[in-house]
């Protein structure tokens, strides 16, 4: 013994001598578990342990970090049971007898799979004392290995989320990586350009010294320099345009490419994060995301950051040229520099924060409108109209004081920086004028010397200014990355085995699941033969969408595993495992486009022909045809052009199309009247023939055909047979049935 | 007030009795005597009036009784009842703000009502403010903390939150 359990989870090392002194000679720890609330559901530590005949648990009896321990002991009797329960955050793990509650320990929800485990653990062990055959394997979600039960997790890999080191800007770079000729090519086209607009500068040297103040001084002069000092000086400045025009197009292209590269990635990454995440989002702020702040970025990499590099280069060639003139000049110049610096330091962290906010006021207001116009009949319906201008002018507001508040900021920054330069070019001036005075200096060297400074403190405080528009950009960068970082919930297996075509068994193994905190379903088991259709029935929120959510793959189960043709699913890749299914929804999604567009979206390449064949089959046909445009009417955004019944028949055909191995029915035929349900059952009989199909369905009629009715209630599956072995059962299934003739007869009188 | 009949006509008055049983089961006796096992109160309002109308419900879920205020209820009722809606809810108020990690996933360390923890949160859409000076944070697990009034935090724990709101 060390002290570690068979779940592989050890104990905490400054409880794990006393643990040990505890137990009895020959006993073994069988699963640990370390609650973290008291009984008053305070943050505390404790320890529960099962061993192959005891319950042991300890706690620090209110005096957190005194190392005493208050031990307490079970021993397991036959009618012993463990159980653990969930609510709204904390959950509690019992110990019950006999005669009443023994223990219990209380835990929050981040402990739940925990507890859950040694709950699997009693299990086992009851399993072993009662000589049941040991528990099946499961399979790592992420590279596919099998899990003993035991283990409860994968010990060939522990998939930790990698957090990046380097933050928001920086992380561009690599998006510049494919574009690097480009780029490299508008950096020599910007090296080239800057150095021909400094020679002009360089030339007024030799035409004052050597020309015109001779000439002043009434000196001979030699005019006939003059023509050479001048049209070398257009000569440069016409090379200079020409450079550039070549250096802001290459730099702006390559930037608009990598901002579009940006973005797509961006959009394809998003379109691979599971149903989860979109549940959490509000699409406006996605929206936002991608189309407004990869904007910001192009807008920093195609302007402001070619005007950074040049600054720099320009900086660097004027400070060159300074220092060989006249370095003590130079360094008087670079005086107020530091001070620069220092504020440029204090205020980039103020203008972080302040972008951020922007960003998230603005999708704030994108978000009310992505809520509003897809909803607007409603509105008008209520007659709100007045309150969602009211409720979008108060997020406009947000925009506007998030802005006003940069703004307030930004207005003192710039003029102090302004001011700074000026007073650093006072500096030099009279430094210069000091010179002049005791050291002969000639007028030329003057003159140039000023003007390279006077540049020199111009690209300065270009370049400080930028400290906004980097901070903007970086706000921007941050938004996009945090979608680019979010790791699918429903990940990709490491090691994928290849689904192919399947022959759709599908087998449940004490599948949990919660949405949140809140858990849904609580442990279903469930074995489906390839070809066989079940129907599912249940109260509204049982849990059949959610159940059939986990057949697709959209979440994750929390317990538990599923396995079709005896793999888990999560060894799958998504994408080729969803291939295999059919799915027609509660709620039928069109897109914007045509019907024939919209029936083959799960098999673009389909023939024409196809394509009738299942709007036939799934009895859409004839009204179709009814349409003006028949099969290339367009739908409208959301298919809002059809009615609900006419939707739905789309989406079968939709389904059927992609002749799936295994069929879901989601309430398929809820909004379609009686009459043509009759018709589509009739149609969907040699559809389901040979696949797997899942279908839910209120009226219960509907499901005549199945061969196995599975009833949900609350999560649970409570019975499971044929319509007449449930109506003999005389259970939910029997009172579902006896309420439905009811309302059918008070129809029929 | 408290002997008055309930919307469905029953009494919410002293018209049922309260304990917990040996399985720390709450356990509702009625008018009739007859015992409910197992039944749970509900706040119907848990954020924006926690103290006004609560639902006993039994192990289905089905509503037994209806209270309109908890202050209506004799006192001995009511602390049984406020004892088990508080274990029933595990939402800590946060009352310091120590420190936030600056890449997402983000990691805080905060004290609470019920003592110092940390916890990861997911991103920074799980900060959520109710009105206008309240927000609740959900971290990773689901867990919710609640900030009753963002003005009596500190100055350091109002610019942790400040990106977030
Ligand atoms: N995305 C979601 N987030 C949180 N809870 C959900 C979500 N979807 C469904 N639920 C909840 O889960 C329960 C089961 O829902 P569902 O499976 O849709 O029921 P049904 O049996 O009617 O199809 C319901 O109580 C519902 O409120
Ligand atoms: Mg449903």
């Amino acid at each position: 013994m060390n002290g570690t359990t068979q779940n592989g989870k050890a104990l905490p090392p400054e409880w794990q001598r006393d643990a040990q002194s505890r137990l009895e000679h020959g006993e073994r720890i069988l699963a640990t578990f370390e609650p973290d609330l008291d009984q008053r559901l305070f943050f505390a530590r404790g320890l529960v342990l099962l061993t192959d005949r005891r319950v042991l648990a300890a706690d620090e009896d209110g005096r957190p970090g005194a190392g005493a321990l208050r031990w307490q002991a079970w021993p397991l009797g036959p009618d012993t049971t463990l159980k653990a329960q969930e609510y709204g955050g904390a959950g509690v793990l019992e110990l019950v007898g006999p005669e009443g509650r023994l223990g219990h320990w209380r835990f929050t929800a981040g402990r739940g799979p925990e507890a859950q485990r040694m709950l699997q653990q009693f299990a086992l062990l009851r399993a072993s004392q009662d000589g049941a055959p040991p528990p099946v394997d499961s399979v790592c979600p992420s590279c596919g290995a099998p899990i003993s039960p035991e283990d409860g997790r994968c010990l060939a890999c522990s998939p930790e989320p990698t957090t990046p080191s380097v933050s928001g800007l920086l992380r561009l770079f690599r998006f510049t990586r494919p574009h690097a000729r480009l780029i490299v090519f508008g950096f020599l086209l910007t090296f080239a350009s800057t150095t021909a607009s400094l020679i002009p500068i360089y030339l007024t040297q030799p035409l004052l010294d050597k020309v015109l103040i001779p000439h002043q001084n009434e000196k001979p002069a030699d005019f006939g320099l003059v023509p050479w000092y001048l049209s070398g000086m257009v000569g440069a400045a016409l090379l200079a345009w020409l450079l550039d025009w070549g250096r802001v197009y290459t730099l702006a292209r390559a930037s608009e490419r990598v901002s579009a590269d940006l973005r797509s990635k961006t959009y394809a990454h998003l379109q691979r994060l599971s149903l989860e995440f979109f549940g959490g989002k509000r699409t406006g702020d996605l929206m936002a995301r991608i189309s407004n702040d990869s904007d910001r970025l192009c807008n920093f990499l195609s302007i402001n950051l070619v005007d950074f590099a040049t600054d720099i280069l320009m900086i660097v060639m004027t400070a060159t040229i300074l220092l060989t003139m006249d370095p003590l000049l130079a360094a008087a110049a670079l005086c107020p520099f530091p001070v620069i610096a220092w504020m440029v330091y204090r205020v980039r962290g103020r203008l972080l924060r302040g972008y951020r906010q922007a960003g998230v006021a603005w999708s704030a207001m994108t978000s009310v409108l992505a809520d509003t116009i897809p909803g607007i009949r409603v509105v008008k319906a209520f007659a709100q109209e007045q309150r969602e201008i009211e409720r979008f002018d108060h997020s406009n507001d947000r925009v506007f004081y998030a802005n006003d508040r940069l703004n307030r900021v930004w207005a003192v920054f710039s003029p102090t920086v302004t001011l700074m330069t000026t007073s650093g070019l006072l500096i030099v001036w009279s430094f210069a004028c000091w010179r002049a005075f005791h050291h002969p200096v000639t007028v030329g060297v003057l003159t140039v010397v000023i003007a390279y400074i006077t540049r020199f403190y111009s690209r300065i405080e270009s370049m400080i200014r930028m400290a906004s528009a980097t901070q903007r950009a970086a706000a921007s960068a941050q938004r996009i990355f945090e979608i680019l970082d979010r790791v699918p919930s429903v990940p990709e297996p490491v090691r994928p085995v290849a689904p192919g075509r399947l022959q759709g068994s599908i087998d449940l193994r004490a599948v949990r699941f919660k949405y949140g905190v809140r858990e849904v379903l609580h442990g279903l088991d469930l074995k489906i033969e390839p070809g066989e259709m079940i129907g599912i029935v249940g109260p509204t929120g049982a849990g059949k969408s959610t159940l059939i959510n986990l057949i697709c793959r959209f979440y994750d189960v929390a317990v538990g595993a599923i396995l079709v043709d005896s793999t888990d699913i999560r060894s799958f890749p998504v994408e080729e495992y969803r291939k295999n299914i059919g799915i027609v929804l509660q709620d039928p999604f069109l897109f914007y486009g045509t019907i024939a567009e919209n029936i083959a979206y799960g098999r673009p390449g389909a023939t024409r022909e196809q394509v009738v064949a299942a709007a036939r089959a799934a009895r859409a046909h004839e009204f179709i045809l009814r349409l003006p445009n028949g099969y290339d009417s367009l739908v409208g955004e959301r298919g809002q052009s059809l009615s609900g019944g006419e939707r739905q028949r789309i989406s079968i055909a939709r389904a059927l199309l992609t002749d799936p191995r295994i069929l879901i029915l989601d309430e398929a035929t809820s909004s379609i009247d009686t009459e043509t349900e009759r018709k589509i059952q009739a149609a969907l009989e040699n559809l389901v023939k040979d696949r797997t199909t899942l279908a839910i369905a209120h009226r219960l009629s509907t499901l005549r055909r199945a061969d196995r009715l599975v009833v949900l209630e609350r999560g649970l599956i409570v019975e499971i047979g044929s319509h007449d072995e449930l109506l003999r059962a005389n259970g939910t299934y029997a009172r579902l049935h006896r309420a439905q003739m009811e309302v059918m007869q008070g129809h029929a009188i | 007030m408290r002997s008055e009949s309930g919307p469905n006509g029953r009494d919410t008055g002293p018209g049922f009795t309260l304990h917990h049983d040996a399985w720390g089961r709450l356990v509702l006796t009625d008018v009739s005597g007859r015992e409910h096992a197992g039944v749970e109160p509900v706040r119907a309002f848990p954020l924006s009036s926690p103290r006004h109308g609560v639902s006993v419900c039994d192990a289905e879920g089905r509503e037994l009784f209806w209270i309109d205020d908890l202050d209506d209820l004799p006192v001995s009722v009511r602390k049984v009842l406020e004892d088990e809606l508080t274990r029933r809810e595990f939402v800590p108020v946060l009352r310091r703000v120590l420190s936030v990690t600056a890449v997402e996933p983000s990691e805080w360390r905060v004290e609470t009502d019920r003592g110092p923890t940390r916890f990861l949160l997911k991103s920074e859409d799980d900060v959520c403010p109710l009105d206008d000076h309240r927000a609740l944070v959900t971290d990773a697990n689901g867990i919710r903390y609640l900030i009753p009034d963002l003005r009596e935090l500190d100055a350091t724990s109002r610019r942790l939150l400040e990106r977030f709101l």
